[in-house]
């Protein structure tokens, strides 16, 4: 199959909406199947990358931290990273950088750039398909 | 204290947070000493669904060994002494059949929600 690229814009921050999850299997699939992706992380989707994320235990159904494996999405999108280098394709994921600035949000997992609404034109232009995943 | 939580946003961000927030939040108010009741409305009536199986998500090598297992949690929260009201209308709409549903649940009509809420001092619309 022909490699293309897919353009991504994602606004929600972790842990609030399923739009997070549905945008990293879209990412998951495409690289997978020897896709290009580039993503535009913009407002509460910076914090996806998160280094300082950390699971936790679930004190309700009383499991340990190792009982309840709790996804982090730093990890999900660091096994994103490790998938594109497996499969030879790219992941460039930009965080927008004033929506970093705002948050205090700029300690990422290795990676992620910084970068601004430019870079998502500029990715749109070269891209074969486009979405965007705003918030609700 | 009585607290009535409606939960109407279904499956919110439940597979990365392994639970339904409210769900997890109720019991650990009721844990915190609350009299805690969840009316579940509009799409969250479909927790109530028995056996329910999310996929076995993954990324790239990370798979997700824990999914959310509301019904489950729902039943787990009966048996806590949460009780747990679910409006008819919204299960009828969505023709969800009453034997796959968990047991024990109070369903209620639009009509009777004030009365519902009556019985509470706090009511908080999630």
């Amino acid at each position: 199959m022909l490699c293309k690229t897919l353009s991504l814009a994602i606004m929600d921050a972790p842990y609030e909406s399923a739009n997070s999850t549905a945008a990293l299997r879209i990412i998951h699939s495409a690289l997978n199947q020897d896709h290009n992706v580039d993503i535009f992380a913009y407002e509460g989707a910076v914090n996806l990358t998160m280094k300082e994320q950390a699971p936790h235990a679930n004190s309700i159904k009383g499991t340990t931290v190792e009982q309840e494996n709790h996804p982090t999405t730093k990890d999900w999108i660091a096994a994103l990273f490790q998938l594109a280098r497996e499969k030879g394709v790219t992941l460039n994921w930009i965080n927008c950088g004033l929506c970093v600035d705002e948050r205090g949000a700029g300690n990422w997992i290795d990676g992620v750039q910084r970068g601004g609404p430019a870079d998502f034109i500029t990715s749109v232009e070269n891209s074969d398909a486009v979405l965007v995943i705003p918030t609700r | 204290m009585k607290v009535l939580n409606i939960v109407e946003t279904a499956y919110r961000a439940t597979l990365e947070e392994q639970d339904d927030t409210i769900l997890w939040l109720s019991q650990s108010f009721q844990n915190a000493g609350g009299d805690i009741s969840v009316l579940l409305k509009g799409n969250a009536v479909n927790y109530l669904v028995k056996d329910q199986t999310p996929f076995n998500l993954h990324f790239g090598d990370w798979p997700q060994t824990k999914p959310p297992e509301l019904d489950r949690d729902l039943e787990k929260m009966i048996a806590k002494n949460i009780r747990i009201y679910a409006i008819a209308e919204d299960i009828q709409d969505r023709a969800l059949p009453q034997e796959r549903l968990i047991d024990g649940v109070s369903l209620i009509k639009k009509d009777q929600i004030v009365d519902l809420f009556e019985q509470f001092a706090h009511v908080w619309y999630w």
